[in-house]
């Protein structure tokens, strides 16, 4: 129990699980048709960044990376209420999230 | 103690985010996104980045994905069909997200050496000094930056305010 408790985990780990959301976000952002469920898949692919930077500020006892996560997330919080206004938007013109109907730009 | 966190929650945060991509309608992904961010809150806390984990929980379960949970129940959105486009994104999506995964793990196996393995004892110590850090560090050398990001939310909530509105 005393070696369980005690044990550490490779920085390595944190990283492919980084590795796993991030790609799991982008097989979601390719599969989904949903428009409000493509953009969640983006605020995971940021959050599987941000875990990377955690990961890498704890491996070399630095902030830098912290703070980088920080601006990550006010970043985030910006683009989640412009993003949510366009997806209302284009619901309004539309009456539909399905992405394969919202084709404007396609002649 | 930091194995049986990483254990229990970064599988917490891996099968959340399967969810998400197997859920068909977009409440069940928000839902399980919730889940995926908490938990990622918690390995933060157990990276020794308390102020990133207060703020993850408060910024991210408790601003963004209440706005997303708000808009699916405000558009009324149903469950997703399939289409032609949906099963070409299928043929092209699984196979490049499992290159990217690949690739990613295989190289950090490959570093895993000199990447070394984290130790929650002797950093947790400064657990205070590691949120006075950033807050020094963020109020003298990135006080500009930091400043910039108020102009940001700021044009964002006019853009979301332009965007929303009505058309008269």
């Amino acid at each position: 129990m005393n070696s369980l408790a005690a044990a550490q985990v490779p920085v390595a780990a944190y990283l492919i699980l980084a590795a796993m959301l991030f790609s799991v976000g982008v097989a979601a952002f390719l599969i989904k048709r949903n428009l409000i469920t493509i953009f969640m898949s983006i605020e995971l692919m940021l959050n599987a960044v941000n875990l990377t930077f955690v990961a890498f500020a704890h491996m070399w006892h630095q902030v830098s990376g912290q703070i980088f996560v920080f601006f990550v997330m006010v970043v985030a919080a910006a683009e989640a209420a412009v993003g949510l206004a366009i997806i209302i938007a284009i619901f309004r013109t539309r009456q539909t999230l399905n992405v394969d109907q919202i084709d404007l730009m396609k002649s | 103690m930091q194995l049986a966190l990483f254990l229990i929650f970064g599988g917490l945060a891996a099968a959340g985010a399967i969810n998400l991509l197997l859920q068909r309608h977009p409440i069940n992904s928000a839902l399980s996104l919730v889940v995926v961010m908490m938990s990622l809150a918690v390995l933060y806390w157990s990276l020794g980045a308390e102020f990133l984990a207060a703020s993850q929980v408060i910024v991210y379960s408790g601003a963004i994905m209440v706005f997303f949970v708000f808009v699916i129940m405000l558009l009324n959105a149903g469950e997703e069909e399939r289409t032609h486009g949906s099963r070409a994104a299928y043929i092209v999506g699984f196979p490049g997200a499992a290159a990217i995964f690949c690739l990613l793990s295989f190289v950090f196996l490959s570093e895993r050496h000199a990447l070394g393995s984290s130790n929650i004892g002797g950093y947790l110590n400064h657990v205070t000094s590691n949120i006075t850090e950033i807050s020094s560090l963020l109020f003298t050398k990135l006080l500009l930056p930091f400043e910039v990001t108020s102009v940001l939310i700021l044009v964002a909530i006019l853009g979301a305010v332009v965007l929303a509105r009505k058309e008269q």
